[in-house]
């Protein structure tokens, strides 16, 4: 038995962090997602968990990634102009292999843009905002129950892939309200643990899986977390090109070979669907809506929320493509999500952008307009 | 000032080297060697546990220190070594967390993150080598180069104030800050060991010598010329005492700056009266 | 006391020539030669104050003292 509450998306990523065993968080104060970090103020110190508010946003994100190094599950939340600065920082986690879960409560922008004002314009800048290529993977939540499943999920994946995983939420979702059922447990992963002693581990080793064990900091393994490119023993491989083409490929691999593992979404009405409007995050709520009112009206329409945003699930695309006559994507952004879906399809279906950025969630209006 | 026992440097190789360091990456004379090895005798003299201390390093000449030493080391991003230490620190209490930086690292694209560890207090020992310059990116003048240096970036002189880290680290709360300086290594290993003794943040700056970047293009082309100019532009704190600021213009006191105990007011022994405090439904 | 020094070992393979040592002995014991390689010179000199060993950036000096 779970317990029934009613609250909104921050809080629901604060529940579910600490369900999936977050105990530090490092952050900075940013509209919309300061609450996330009130709330962790207030929720970790009674378990024993650590809260700082750090100096800026950049600093924030170092200090969870040495706090996941001591060992902890990490977290960090930010909000665009604090998504961006923790840009380099992102890269330090992806390549280091340090787990850590940033939730990313997207706003207007660009710069400081319409701070209380709901978008996703983030998508291109978490899967490509840090420089050098790197595998990443992000979720997207639609819902407040989705805001705690999928942060829990995010930090199982942080840990069970050695790598940074976001969440990409957004403004309407932050303050939503809906009711929820907190369940008693969830099911956690911890990061893989080295199983030789000390003298033969090797932080990066190359295991058949893609993911190294990790030790702790402290732990008695005395290895090496470098930010440059490094051979299995995290020693500096900067002139070597052998190595650091193996690394790249590794980190690559790690996520893409596992794809079902990372990949989550949900479809409706797909049967005799011709008109299908594939949806994500806070549009996902107005495009299910549209869809319905299409199907009320004799249209076969049919509706895909996807909750992975990267790795980009081409497969499920490309099945859509190969049935659907048109396929609708609203997005509150000026067509991001919009050019990966027209690439995966190659012109084996209509695609049709019902894009803005102006703070309004897509009205299901517009989008029933698209699939008209 | 207690006399350090000095232990073979052979040993000290042996014990806290990786095997092949020797020789390092650093030019000829250059003094982040001698900062690396007073350190590695400050943990000794010290007696940390080798599993408990990390070493957290930034970018430059100064980031590849954690190269050579076989503790549990971070190699990250120019200028975000502390918050990484505070993280690690934060986390993990029981580990000793070393924090070597150059002057560029430290001061200018790190300076807030050393402000706000002085400010919180936090138990880690910063390590500042300040040998005026930028030397991995081939000598430019960084906030601690000397007005009137001739950099890289400032070929007609340098026309920026360098500032003063110690008194920086001072005002900004830390409870231990001293200023040694690469000729003087004996006093080197005893204010770093006093400085990783310490509870609370310490900031030790270390004066170095960068003879082929900085020196070169500012008629000291020489580590000995470094050295030289250390011995005759340093002066002890208790003869700072004794001096005008006319005649302390353009010096380096060395010696012990700050060094307030008060190890229940550090970050982290607050941090746990805090979780204390909360865990009794936030009375204290 | 004066301390009895058994030996300064040099390794030579690190020594990266830079003359501190040379320079900063109070004592001369050590002698560049032409191509700056470091020669201990007058052992019997050396009064063990290790000058050498702690200044050296390269950990390539050794100072022996007798107890």
């Amino acid at each position: 038995m779970g317990k029934v509450t009613v609250i909104s998306g921050n809080e629901a990523c604060v529940e579910g962090a600490l369900a999936a065993g977050v105990r530090f968080f490092a952050g900075y104060p940013i509209t919309p997602s300061t609450p996330i970090a009130e709330g962790m103020s207030r929720r970790l110190p009674p378990i024993g968990g650590k809260f700082i508010q750090m100096e800026d946003e950049i600093a924030s994100m170092n200090c969870i990634i040495g706090a996941s190094l001591a060992g902890l599950k990490v977290l960090g939340a930010t909000s665009g102009p604090g998504f961006s600065l923790k840009e380099e920082s992102f890269g330090v986690a992806m390549l280091m292999e340090v787990p850590c879960t940033v939730i990313d409560v997207m706003r207007v922008g660009p710069s400081t843009g319409m701070a209380t004002m709901p978008a996703q314009g983030d998508i291109m800048a978490a899967r490509w905002g840090t420089h050098g290529d790197h595998p990443v993977i992000a979720l997207a939540p639609s819902s407040v129950r989705e805001c705690f499943e999928l942060t829990v999920k995010a930090v199982n994946l942080a840990e069970r892939f050695r790598t940074l995983v976001f969440v990409l939420t957004d403004a309407i979702l932050a303050s939503l309200l809906e009711r929820v059922e907190i369940p008693d447990s969830v099911e956690t992963v911890n990061r893989p643990r080295p199983t030789v002693p000390p003298a033969q581990y090797k932080p990066y080793q190359i295991t058949p899986d893609g993911v190294p064990p990790m030790a702790d900091f402290g732990a008695g393994y005395h290895w090496y977390a470098s930010s440059n490119m490094h051979d299995e023993r995290g020693f500096l491989a900067t002139d070597q090109h052998a190595v650091a083409w193996t690394l790249a490929q590794r980190l690559r691999d790690k996520i893409l070979k596992h794809k079902d593992e990372v990949t989550f979404y949900s479809t409706e009405w797909m049967d005799d669907a011709e008109v299908v409007v594939y949806a994500f995050g806070s549009t996902a709520r107005s495009a299910r809506a549209a869809v319905k009112m299409a199907r009320a009206k004799g249209i076969k329409a049919g509706f895909v929320k996807t909750q992975t945003i990267w790795p980009f699930p081409e497969e499920l695309v490309s099945k859509i493509a190969e049935k659907a006559r048109t396929i609708v994507v609203p997005e509150m952004n000026m067509g991001q999500m919009v050019e990966k879906v027209r690439e995966v399809v190659c012109g084996r279906a209509k695609v049709v952008s019902v894009a803005r950025v102006d703070g309004i969630l897509i009205p299901p209006a517009e989008i029933l307009e698209a699939i008209k | 000032m207690a006399k350090v026992a000095i232990k073979k440097t052979s040993e000290i190789r042996a014990e806290y080297y990786r095997p092949n360091s020797f020789p390092t990456i650093w030019c000829p004379g250059c003094g982040i060697g001698n900062v690396v090895a007073s350190m590695v005798r400050a943990i000794d003299t010290v007696g940390l546990k080798h599993d408990d201390t990390v070493v957290v390093t930034g970018i430059g000449c100064s980031g590849i220190i954690y190269n050579y030493l076989n503790f549990d080391a971070y190699h990250g991003i120019h200028g975000r070594a502390i918050p990484v230490a505070v993280g690690l620190k934060l986390a993990n209490p029981r580990l000793n967390v070393i924090v070597p930086m150059g002057d560029g690292d430290s001061s200018a694209i790190g300076g807030n993150h050393l402000i706000h560890a002085a400010r919180r207090n936090i138990d880690i020992t910063a390590i500042v080598v300040n040998n005026s310059t930028y030397g991995n990116t081939g000598g430019q003048f960084s906030p601690l180069t000397p007005t009137g240096s001739i950099t890289t970036t400032s070929p007609f002189g340098n026309i920026e104030n360098s500032f003063d880290l110690c008194e920086l680290a001072k005002g900004a709360g830390a409870t231990y800050v001293a200023r040694g300086a690469t000729y003087y290594s004996r006093q080197m290993i005893d204010l770093i060991a006093n400085g990783i003794r310490h509870k609370g943040f310490s900031l030790i700056e270390v004066i170095s010598q960068c003879p082929v970047q900085y020196g070169r293009r500012n008629k000291l082309p020489t580590a000995v010329d470094l050295l030289k100019w250390q011995k005759e532009n340093t002066v002890s704190v208790t003869r700072a005492k004794t001096m005008s600021p006319e005649e302390l213009k353009g010096k380096f006191i060395i010696g012990e700056l700050v060094n307030i105990e008060a190890p229940d007011q550090e970050y982290t022994a607050r941090y746990e009266r805090l979780i204390e405090k909360a865990r009794s439904g936030g009375k204290s | 006391m004066p301390v009895k020094v058994c030996a300064v070992t040099i390794d030579q393979a690190v020594c990266k020539q830079c003359g501190i040592c040379v320079a900063f002995c109070p004592k001369d014991v050590l002698v560049a030669d032409k191509e700056g390689q470091v020669e201990v010179a007058y052992l019997e000199e050396c009064s063990g104050c290790l000058m050498c060993e702690l200044l050296c950036p390269e950990l390539a000096i050794n100072v022996d003292i007798a107890e």
